[in-house]
């Protein structure tokens, strides 16, 4: 079986991901399809080095994994600090950026 | 080749808990799901040939991240269950085109292009080690120095600043006091030797027991005993005038 | 000294700016050392006098450039200061006047807490009127020009805690204002025409003018001149002007400022030499503001009031015998000089009988002051008989020249400038009589609580000194032409013409005049008793007292259909201008709302922006075979 068949893996996980962060009104769940949509990139990247034979694929996924953790870390803190401001961590309630 | 096998239960293991993400009401369980999610695309990994990548996988992925999400999740309240109808107007049907236009995309895209998969099999640790510490050593400390930026960055954020100072143990008194509590330490229960009286109020000078000096949870257990059972069974036992019980001693008086 | 001249100005003006800055801690010195620079500019000029006397005529101009005021492309002016026999003539004028009266404000104002205040003005004023009469470009003119007109402005305003005072100093100084846009114009028209400002070049290139350049330079000046010199039409803010303290009226209002213009006429001679026709119309409008002004004097019963209406008829005859030419400049400034003298004494005099009559200004209360105030009354009657021409005194010698230079000429124009100049000495003779007798003579009409008292010596000194010169100042300048001669280098000398009648014939005529004039003013006002309120009169009384109504011509010619033009402007500046910009930034306002309502603060709303741009641009990629 082909590896390219992970790559369609990918590419679905990937939209509902993104479907997700439209979607949830909760940031942690919202935040969590950004995780998903970063796992399905890092996928991708290890079923094209499988493709070529190549490492670079699997260094750039392990370099993603590296950024998504600094990026969780940051996020959830984020996450706290809003919500020890506003007591919520709904999106939809901070609108400070509505025009 | 990779075993067809392993691709479908990788993808079933993969898409229907993600799926959770759009429909679970209870953030627990969609971190649960996405943990799920997480193994599959390690098993995925290893399948693939990326060994290293998949226990990096389970270890950062699994073991790290989604184990701080439900740390915060517990801080903000693990039981926040989350009305799934939409407030923005036209939302819904926006997001699920967009993803869904956004799928159909890519996968034309994909199958568009012709791939000859090389038979080669590379990913064993050794190799993956020779390459990060020789040709992408710098990006190795630069992203370093970006995780320890991103700690800092979590402290600082995370941080609460106090805003009054620190209250002495004489002002925690005196804030006591001032609310009317006692200004002296309560009694300690239990004037019977013989017996585990933390059950058992304290007599005050007049032979008159504190009720107060027994734990309120005994009371509220109804575990708090009596004195007079306790006199009963003493005077049964010895000498009524050696032992004679103060409170009714006081009451003969009267 | 003439090299040092220009001491005469720093003195008053170092003055002027130590007495403004220092401020309270200066009251109890502040108004001696005005005196102290005024007398110092005096010296100064003195000296330069005798320096320029020691010297052949024809050398009696001495240029000094101080330094580059506009070093301008084409357009260069230095600052420098011209000392010639006219200049001199108004320095020694202004600042013997000008110190006399510094004098006599030291009495005057002791009772002003602001006295110090007073004299960091008049000294400004000095300084600004020596710069005026000193500079040697039409440029640097302007800038003494304009000082004397903030200082003015200041003076007339000096109490202005009183609203009509405000308004009579911003009367005065609208009203300057429009003179002075004549004489920037006619800068503007020199500049274009000669290609430079100063005296020098104007006088070389003037006759290689056209007559039609010269006129239009010639009548923006004579614009400039009527603001300055209050005459017709600009003349309305002369009358109001006298709420300033009386000092200032006799040094600004009467002995200098208000002959700039006539100064600013005699100065520009080379160019009016080219333009005859201008020279009638500044001819026409002095025997225009002399009857004027003497018919607006009979009427006044405010002594101050009715001395500023002399005054603008005697500059009117001064502005008429500028517009003669040649024949007249000398005694333009003849009369100017004796002019200053007696009425600065006289209006020194009416401020002695204020000080005296608790600030009373209305002849109707005063009379029999003579027995009161005998200093006054001398040194007011000295004043009197000099304006009235009678001779030997000053006013004889200059005014009559006049009347005869005005009699000189062809065709109408001496009949008509002649007969107003000999009618307006009858009504000059009437109306100054008037004051004298209503104020000096006849009943007692004070009222109850004044004590009329003589002035102080350090009031009547400078009075007394006044009315010695206004005795026998023109006698001593008029022996053997002495200040025509003195005069020559700049007005140059003229042809002696026969008037069309026989000089003695104009002496007995005005004589004859001057004294039925006098005679019936006695009649009516020293003999007979002067009502104490005014009677009611004639139409032509009531208009002169009016001023002819030159307030509310002013206000309907000028002022009305202004103010509709400014309301029009204004309208279609709103409407038209601004409106075209606001409705553009209304428009673009429109386009900020509507795409206001993008920013919703949502975020999930910008995800989804974001999501949905990248499937467009994917899909066009895609689609689009990139």
């Amino acid at each position: 079986m082909n590896a390219i068949n992970f790559v369609y893996l990918a590419a679905i996980l990937f939209s509902i991901g993104s479907a997700a962060v439209l979607l949830r009104r909760n940031a942690i769940v919202a935040f969590m399809g950004v995780e998903l949509m970063l796992n399905a990139a890092n996928l991708a990247l290890v079923a094209f080095s499988r493709l070529h034979g190549q490492l670079d694929g699997q260094i750039m996924a392990f370099f993603v994994m590296v950024v998504a953790a600094a990026e969780v870390v940051v996020g959830l803190a984020i996450i706290i600090a809003v919500f020890r401001a506003r007591q919520t961590i709904s999106l939809d309630e901070p609108a400070e950026l509505k025009g | 080749m990779v075993s067809p096998v392993l691709f479908w239960v990788v993808a079933l293991l993969t898409v229907i808990p993600s799926l959770a993400l759009l429909f679970a009401r209870k953030a627990v369980h969609i971190a649960m799901s996405i943990v799920c999610v997480m193994v599959g695309l390690a098993a995925a990994y290893v399948g693939l040939g990326a060994p290293f990548l998949g226990v990096v996988q389970i270890v950062v992925y699994t073991g790290a991240v989604m184990m701080l999400f439900l740390f915060v999740l517990m801080l903000v309240g693990v039981d926040q269950r989350e009305d799934l109808k939409e407030t923005l107007r036209g939302q819904r049907w926006i997001a699920l085109f967009t993803a869904g236009g956004l799928a159909i995309l890519l996968i034309s895209v994909i199958g568009r292009v012709s791939i000859s998969p090389q038979e080669e099999q590379v990913g064993n640790p050794e190799d993956i080690a020779l390459v990060l510490f020789d040709r992408y050593v710098l990006v190795m400390e630069v992203l370093g120095a970006l995780l320890i930026t991103a700690a800092v960055g979590a402290l600082v954020m995370t941080h609460t600043p106090r805003l009054l100072p620190r209250k002495t143990q004489a002002e925690v008194h005196a804030a006591r006091v001032l609310a009317g509590a006692d200004p002296v330490n309560k009694p300690m229960p239990g004037v019977y030797a013989r017996h585990n009286a933390l059950d058992v109020p304290a007599l005050d000078p007049d032979g008159n027991p504190i009720e107060h000096s027994v734990s309120r949870v005994l009371e509220v257990r109804e575990q708090m005993s009596d004195g007079d059972e306790f006199r009963a069974r003493l005077e049964s036992t010895a000498n009524p005038e050696d032992h004679q019980n103060p409170q009714a001693e006081a009451e003969g008086e009267k | 000294m003439t090299s040092l001249i220009w001491l005469a100005i720093a003195l008053p003006l170092a003055s002027a700016a130590i007495l403004l800055c220092l401020g309270r801690r200066a009251d109890a010195w502040g108004h001696w050392m005005g005196v102290a620079a005024s007398g110092g500019a005096f010296l100064v000029g003195l000296g330069a006098l005798i320096e320029l006397l020691g010297k052949a005529a024809e050398d009696r101009a001495v240029d000094t450039t101080l330094y580059t005021f506009i070093p301008g492309g084409d357009l260069h002016v230095d600052v420098g200061l011209l000392a010639d026999p006219l200049s001199i003539t108004f320095v020694l004028l202004i600042t013997f006047v000008g110190t006399l009266i510094h004098v006599y404000s030291v009495a005057y104002m002791e009772h002003d807490p602001d006295r110090r205040r007073f004299f960091a003005y008049l000294n400004l004023f000095v300084a600004a009127m020596l710069l005026l009469v000193l500079a040697d470009s039409y440029l640097l003119l302007f800038v003494g020009w304009e000082g004397v007109g903030l200082a003015s402005y200041l003076l007339i305003g000096f109490w202005n805690q009183k609203r009509e005072y405000a308004t009579a100093a911003n009367k005065a100084f609208f009203v300057n204002r429009v003179g002075d846009i004549g004489l920037i114009i006619a800068m503007g028209l020199m500049f274009t025409s000669f290609g430079a400002l100063d005296f020098a070049t104007v006088a070389e290139q003037a006759p290689s003018a056209t007559t039609a350049q010269l006129t239009a330079i010639g009548l923006m000046l004579l614009v400039a001149a009527c603001g300055k010199s209050a005459q017709f039409p600009l003349q309305s803010w002369l009358g109001d002007a006298m709420a300033g303290p009386t000092p200032v009226s006799a040094l600004i209002h009467a002995a200098t400022m208000v002959t700039a213009g006539v100064y600013l006429i005699v100065r520009s001679a080379p160019i009016f030499d080219g333009a005859p026709d201008a020279r009638v119309v500044v001819a026409a409008v002095g025997a225009m503001t002399l009857l004027l002004g003497a018919f607006i004097g009979m009427a006044k019963d405010d002594i101050k009031k009715a001395l500023a209406a002399s005054t603008m008829s005697q500059i009117g005859y001064m502005m008429l015998a500028a517009g003669l030419g040649p024949i007249g400049y000398a005694f333009a400034i003849f009369h100017l000089v004796t002019h200053g003298f007696f009425k600065a004494g006289m209006f020194l005099g009416a401020g002695s009988v204020m000080h005296g009559m608790k600030d009373q200004v209305d002849m109707r209360r005063f009379g029999a002051l003579r027995g009161a105030m005998i200093v006054t009354w001398v040194t007011f009657g000295l004043g009197w008989l000099a304006i009235l021409g009678i001779p030997p005194f000053s006013g004889y010698f200059s005014k009559d020249k006049i009347i005869e230079a005005a009699f000189v000429g062809e065709g109408w124009q001496p009949w008509v400038f002649g007969g107003a100049a000999l009618i307006g000495a009858g009504l000059t003779a009437f109306y100054m009589s008037r004051l004298f007798f209503m104020t000096f003579h006849g009943k007692a009409r004070w009222t109850d609580d004044q004590h009329p008292h003589e002035s102080p010596a350090l009031m009547t000194v400078p009075m007394i000194i006044l009315a010695v010169g206004s005795a026998f100042l023109g006698l001593f300048l008029a022996v053997g032409d002495r200040f025509t001669h003195w005069l020559e280098p700049v007005t140059g000398h003229a042809e002696h013409h026969d008037p069309v009648l026989p000089i003695p014939v104009l002496i007995a005529a005005t004589l004859t005049l001057v004294v039925i004039g006098a005679g019936i003013a006695w009649v009516k006002y020293g003999r007979a008793d002067v009502p104490e309120e005014a009677p009611a009169a004639s139409l032509a009384t009531l208009t002169a007292r009016n001023d002819f109504f030159q307030d509310s011509v002013n206000r309907a010619v000028f002022q009305r259909p202004g103010q509709h033009l400014t309301r029009t402007l204004v309208y279609l500046d709103a409407a038209v201008v601004d409106g075209a910009v606001n409705k553009q930034a209304r428009g673009w306002a429109g386009l900020g709302e509507a795409s206001r309502r993008l920013q919703n603060g949502q975020v999930r709303t910008y995800a989804a922006t974001m999501l949905v741009g990248l499937v467009i641009l994917a899909a066009v990629i895609v689609v689009g075979g990139l």
